[in-house]
């Protein structure tokens, strides 16, 4: 991987710039120095199995998870070194939909959405009345400002979500696996959800998902991360022209081969080759 | 040598534990005592949500209880005092006992059964579906929005509720007075007031007042260290509940012993 492909347009200035980000659980260490860089207006789309990282890169990138080292440079500022008051300044620029909404089942959807207005902002009551229309109209849900969580149905939920994380009008917006539970109709409507608020208000968005439709569709460019390690990144076109392994057996869906005895088992574990005892087996 | 390096082990860990208990309980005081200078909000309004919740639901139940247990203590005195002829005394023993030890002690754990139980499944299940995450990422700390009302409410309803236990015990006990001691109800209230210093109650209410940050405190503790999966929120509740009772009874020991000393001189 060259560099050319870490900055996008070597002329734009970074939203987004990660160094060498580093993150464990523990004694084990979960993302390996990713570095990548996202201008203002791109949806990167973050690809990867299950336990590939990719989920923690995103909890990292909101400032959930502490990094053992590198940096996370978000409009100029490292998350990494930030103090909780600028951290909480970087947040309230920054929105997050979480893979179940993740709304609050005491509070109905308008109290949900208004939250971070009467948290951050002063506010007229009144003001914050037609703020919480206009976003709940964004995501397609106007009416429903006093319906329970619980009364949703999955798709509005997240859609729920994204109108809490649009309220304080973010710059860059997140989303943890958008279509994930959603049947294909409603995950193809939050997909459109996500390039209208891409064309409409040039926001910079990132994607976990390993949804691959959902993905080419949405994406600028895309981000596989496998074992805690990118293993490409680029433009659409780039990746399905890829002739990288790792990339085509995700992008063409290719299971990972069977394991068949011990010694396979061993072998994947360990990744190394097993020479002498493998072909005494295979002789036998 | 093995046994001693364990116990050592879980002093530690024990140690551990109240320190994460003081950290959390000492930033909720600095959301509600500090940070309002600070122009950050007092969420007033939750804390009075909370203290519906804690204390004035919880009157029936605790009248209940509190009224057999008056009723069993002057059942308990007299089953002594008759032999020596001095049934009089059970007013004093039945009001002196329960304002204070047993007035604070059963609110306590009234009030663990229905709200530290709660505060530990309602921030477990916030975690478990990532609605702490949620909180922390628009910005709002989860200790200031979600612990602090809630030692807010528990700060001043424990002791509120103490005070209508003590009633109700008292209460309790003239049904006893009034049926088997020659009381009247009226004189059995004098009596009662007569014998309590206000040494009695006011040591009582600052044992609810420890309580109820003891309670707050582990419940939301536990919520907040909830793993992941639905199975983990039960797990935390029945931990908040077995430890909220653990800790309040050393709590109590300890407070009993130090207005022991004091009250001696």
């Amino acid at each position: 991987m060259t560099t050319d492909h870490i900055l996008p347009v070597p002329h734009l200035q970074p939203v987004i710039s990660l160094r060498d980000l580093r993150v464990s659980y523990g004694e084990r260490e979960i993302l390996h120095g990713i570095s990548f860089d996202v201008v203002r207006g791109e949806t990167l789309v973050i690809l990867g199995g299950s336990g590939s990282g990719k989920s923690t890169l995103l909890r990292t990138l909101v400032g959930l998870e502490k990094p053992n080292s590198g940096e996370i440079l978000i409009k100029g500022r490292d998350l990494a070194k930030a103090s909780t008051a600028e951290m909480d300044e970087i947040r309230t620029k920054i929105g997050m939909s979480f893979q179940g909404g993740a709304l609050f089942g005491s509070m109905t959807v308008g109290e949900n959405v208004a939250l971070p207005l009467r948290e951050h902002t002063r506010l007229e009551d009144s003001t914050i009345e037609i703020m919480l229309r206009l976003k709940l109209q964004q995501v397609g849900l106007e009416g429903f400002e006093y319906y329970a969580p619980s009364q949703l149905s999955g798709g509005m939920k997240k859609r729920a979500a994204v109108a809490r994380a649009l309220a304080m009008d973010p710059e860059i917006l997140f989303f943890d696996e958008p279509s994930a539970g959603l049947d294909p109709i409603i995950a193809a409507g939050i997909d459109q959800l996500i390039l209208q608020l891409k064309r409409a208000f040039r926001m910079t968005i990132i994607v976990v998902t390993h949804e691959l439709a959902s993905a080419f569709l949405i994406a600028d460019r895309m981000l596989l991360i496998d074992k805690g390690n990118i293993v490409a990144i680029g433009t659409t076109e780039e990746m399905r022209s890829s002739k990288q392994p790792r990339v085509r057996q995700f992008l063409d869906r290719i299971a990972e081969p069977e394991i068949s005895g011990e010694l396979d088992y061993l072998q994947m574990l360990t990744a190394e080759r097993p020479h002498a005892h493998n072909a005494v087996r295979r002789r036998g | 040598m093995e046994i001693v390096s364990q116990i050592a082990g879980s002093t530690l860990d024990g140690l551990g534990y109240i320190g994460s208990l003081a950290s959390l309980g000492a930033r909720a005081a600095y959301d509600t005592l500090v940070a309002p200078f600070h122009g950050k909000p007092l969420r007033l309004q939750r804390a009075i949500a909370q203290a519906m919740d804690v204390g004035v639901r919880a009157l029936p139940i605790l009248s209940l209880i509190t009224f057999f247990i008056g009723l069993i203590l002057a059942l308990q005195a007299a089953y002594e005092l008759r032999q020596f002829g001095a049934m009089s005394a059970v007013a004093t023993a039945v009001a002196v006992s329960m304002s204070r030890e047993l007035g604070p002690l059963i609110t306590a754990i009234v009030v663990i059964g229905r709200s530290g139980s709660a505060f530990a499944a309602e921030i477990g299940t916030m975690k478990v579906s990532e609605e702490i995450d949620a909180l922390e990422t628009m910005a709002i700390s989860p200790v200031s929005f979600l612990v602090a009302p809630k030692f807010l409410a528990m700060m001043v309803m424990v002791p509120c509720l103490t005070i209508w236990a003590n009633a109700m015990g008292i209460l309790g006990g003239s049904l006893f007075g009034v049926a088997q001691a020659d009381f009247t109800f009226v004189r059995y209230v004098r009596a009662s007031i007569d014998s309590l210093l206000l040494r009695d109650v006011t040591s009582g209410l600052v044992k609810s007042v420890m309580f109820g940050i003891t309670i707050t405190a582990v419940g939301c503790l536990e919520g907040l260290s909830t793993g992941a999966g639905a199975e983990q929120v039960g797990r935390s509740t029945t931990r908040a509940v077995v430890m909220s009772i653990f800790l309040v009874v050393v709590v109590d020991l300890f407070f009993t012993t130090l207005f022991f000393f004091a009250g001696s001189r």
